[in-house]
């Protein structure tokens, strides 16, 4: 009688941990949480967009009206809304990549670290390079 | 069944999925998903495009471009469904086999497509 500890909940082969009950809504707590989840959604529209791009090679495969067929695709309303969202989504993908990229690679010249700034500098020059042989190539 | 020993290898590649997206996709999405549609420049002809993805470098170039990205999505958005949906211990292997399964049958499917089109 009195107090008695109960031990059922316990597994014998280890510990269990208490673990703060937490809303679904937990990351519309703080802007920090929702730029994080909004960050780690980018890549829904980067897996959408590779995605896409493997239906338009294959669609260039079948000839010239399976071709045509899939561009015109592009032009409805609901495909230019996803390629505004999917681009924004995409340019906020690449800016947070860019900037975590000095805190992942240290870059060692002479005596000292070179600074953050100057690695992201860097890619963010290769972006456009990058960027600007696309539309070199595209356009030729 | 662990997946610490290849942890370092699902890293990689998101890692580097993520740069090649990162540096490559937006210019891409302007181009064919707004820029042509909506007429700002004019779109490369059927033939143009159509002989610069026989050439073995773009075949290269675009299975890079689809392989590597897969995996991004599949190593970001396995994390990301744990962190949203708060996914404890049971749910997370079957998650994570689904999430690379399906990145490597879009590679497979990338590697049939630019091997063998013509």
């Amino acid at each position: 009688m009195g107090f008695e500890v109960s031990t059922s909940q316990v597994p014998l082969d280890g510990l269990k941990f208490y673990r703060r009950p937490m809303s679904f809504w937990w990351w519309l707590e703080r802007r920090a949480y929702f730029n994080f989840i909004l960050r780690e959604l980018t890549c829904v529209f980067v897996g959408a967009f590779a995605v896409l791009t493997l239906m338009q090679i294959r669609s260039l495969g079948r000839g010239p009206e399976a071709y045509a067929a899939f561009i015109a695709q592009l032009s409805t309303p609901v495909f230019l809304i996803f390629s505004v969202v999917t681009f924004l989504s995409v340019c906020y993908h690449t800016v947070t990549f860019l900037q975590a990229v000095p805190s992942i690679v240290v870059v060692r010249l002479r005596e000292g670290r070179v600074s953050d700034r100057v690695v992201a500098g860097v890619h963010y020059a290769l972006w456009l390079v990058a960027s600007l042989a696309v539309v070199f190539v595209f356009l030729r | 069944m662990s997946t610490k020993g290849i942890t370092p290898l699902l890293w990689f590649l998101f890692g580097a999925g993520g740069m090649v997206s990162a540096l490559f996709f937006p210019v891409h999405i302007f181009l064919v998903g707004l820029a042509f549609p909506l007429g700002w420049f004019e779109a490369p002809s059927y033939e143009a495009l159509h002989s610069l993805v026989l050439h073995p470098i773009t075949r290269l170039y675009l299975f890079v471009f689809i392989f590597l990205p897969l995996f991004h999505w599949a190593h970001r958005f396995r994390y990301t469904l744990y962190d949203l949906f708060q996914i404890q211990h049971g749910l997370q292997m079957p998650i994570a086999v689904l999430c690379y399964g399906a990145a490597l049958v879009g590679t497979l499917m990338a590697a049939y497509t630019l091997f063998t089109i013509t």
